[in-house]
């Protein structure tokens, strides 16, 4: 994780660009990469990761 | 005053919800769902709570976390009575029927064959649904008997136990469009028309949306399907029946909203966010681990 200018960025575990947080992530937030739009979600926050979200289960729902 | 939100995954919606608290100067803790361990003999860990805003995503999550929470007498938002009657379309029909709420009739069945019948009892066309299930997945509308024979026959062999239940409904033929109602302690807020050229009318499903004046009608209806499932923050569907006039399709006790806030210009996560402040401030914490 770097921090410049209060943006957080980690890389997209899909295709290696720099997906950019104006403020500090929470565990579980969902993010989308702009360069390849995939779903990620924060897995980690110290250091910050990333990694695909998961597919959508059969039991969620609003 | 401490509330917890449970959450699946942390969306939009989420952290609108967030910010809406911090909006109004409370301390919430937002709990990833994945991370609960519960100890029913023990409500210590929960005891800092006055109540818990449940946004899980997975219902599974809800259900089993809302029981235990409950069972130490934590004030859970909704009711997870609530959440299970509004996660279940055959219970959400029990509860609107019982209640006297107009809603599209349905048939159950729960063998292919009296499946067939039940389709056949309905009309065609007829709609089969999961009962759990969200977002219009696995939603089917049948046109004539052999589509009915494939539908039925293809959700047999899924082999769940779940999609063993047929749940039938009568087809609305609504004007391309339906209606979603937001209803905060049995009070409309705010609504919106969802149009689309195809037969689900579901945002999900890519559906757009626009603001809807309430009318006295569609306030009245929402309000009473609010009450019939003990809701406290529900979104009422709500379907426009050439005969029968406005119908109840659904509730969603968890409901997404990020796209209605600028187009109903309604604060609905500063709502929700209230309503759940002015119910924990009603609770207290004395009744934490009092019940049994």
């Amino acid at each position: 994780m770097t921090t410049t200018t209060e943006i957080i960025q980690a890389a997209c575990p899909e295709c290696s660009a720099s997906v950019e947080f104006t403020r500090t992530p929470l565990n579980g937030e969902i993010a989308r990469c702009a360069a390849c739009g995939a779903e990620l979600e924060v897995t980690c926050r110290s250091p910050l990761r990333l990694e695909l979200a998961p597919e959508v289960e059969e039991d969620w729902g609003e | 005053m401490r509330i917890a939100m449970l959450y699946t995954r942390l969306r939009v919606e989420e952290r609108l919800l967030l910010d809406a608290f911090d909006t109004a100067g409370f301390c919430v803790e937002p709990i990833d769902t994945r991370s609960i361990v519960l100890d029913p003999a023990n409500p210590d860990a929960w005891s800092a709570y006055d109540a818990v805003f449940d946004r899980s995503l997975s219902l599974t999550a809800s259900i089993n976390i809302g029981r235990v929470l409950e069972s130490f007498g934590l004030r859970v938002i909704n009711p997870t009575s609530a959440t299970e009657v509004c996660s279940d379309k055959l219970r959400t029909t029990l509860a609107l029927e019982r209640a006297g709420v107009p809603t599209p009739a349905v048939r159950v069945a729960l063998d292919p064959e009296s499946a067939l019948g039940a389709v056949g009892e309905i009309g065609y066309p007829a709609v089969v649904k999961p009962t759990v299930g969200s977002w219009g997945r696995l939603v089917a509308r049948i046109n004539d008997r052999d589509a009915a024979e494939a539908i039925i026959e293809h959700r047999a062999a899924l082999g769940s136990a779940q999609q063993g239940v047929y749940y039938v409904q009568e087809h609305i033929d609504k004007p391309g469009r339906d209606l979603r109602v937001f209803v905060v302690n049995h009070e409309p807020i705010a609504a919106i028309v969802r149009t689309s050229e195809h037969w689900v009318t579901n945002t999900a499903r890519g559906a757009a949306a626009a603001n809807f004046a309430l009318s006295d009608e569609v306030v009245a209806l929402a309000a009473s399907a609010s009450r019939a499932v003990g809701a406290d923050l529900v979104a009422v569907d709500l379907l426009e029946c050439p005969r029968r006039g406005l119908l109840v399709n659904e509730l969603n006790h968890s409901m997404e909203f990020r796209n209605s806030i600028e187009t109903t210009g309604v604060d609905i996560p500063g709502r929700l966010v209230g309503r759940v402040i002015e119910i924990a401030g009603s609770v207290g914490t004395a009744s934490v681990g009092g019940a049994s």
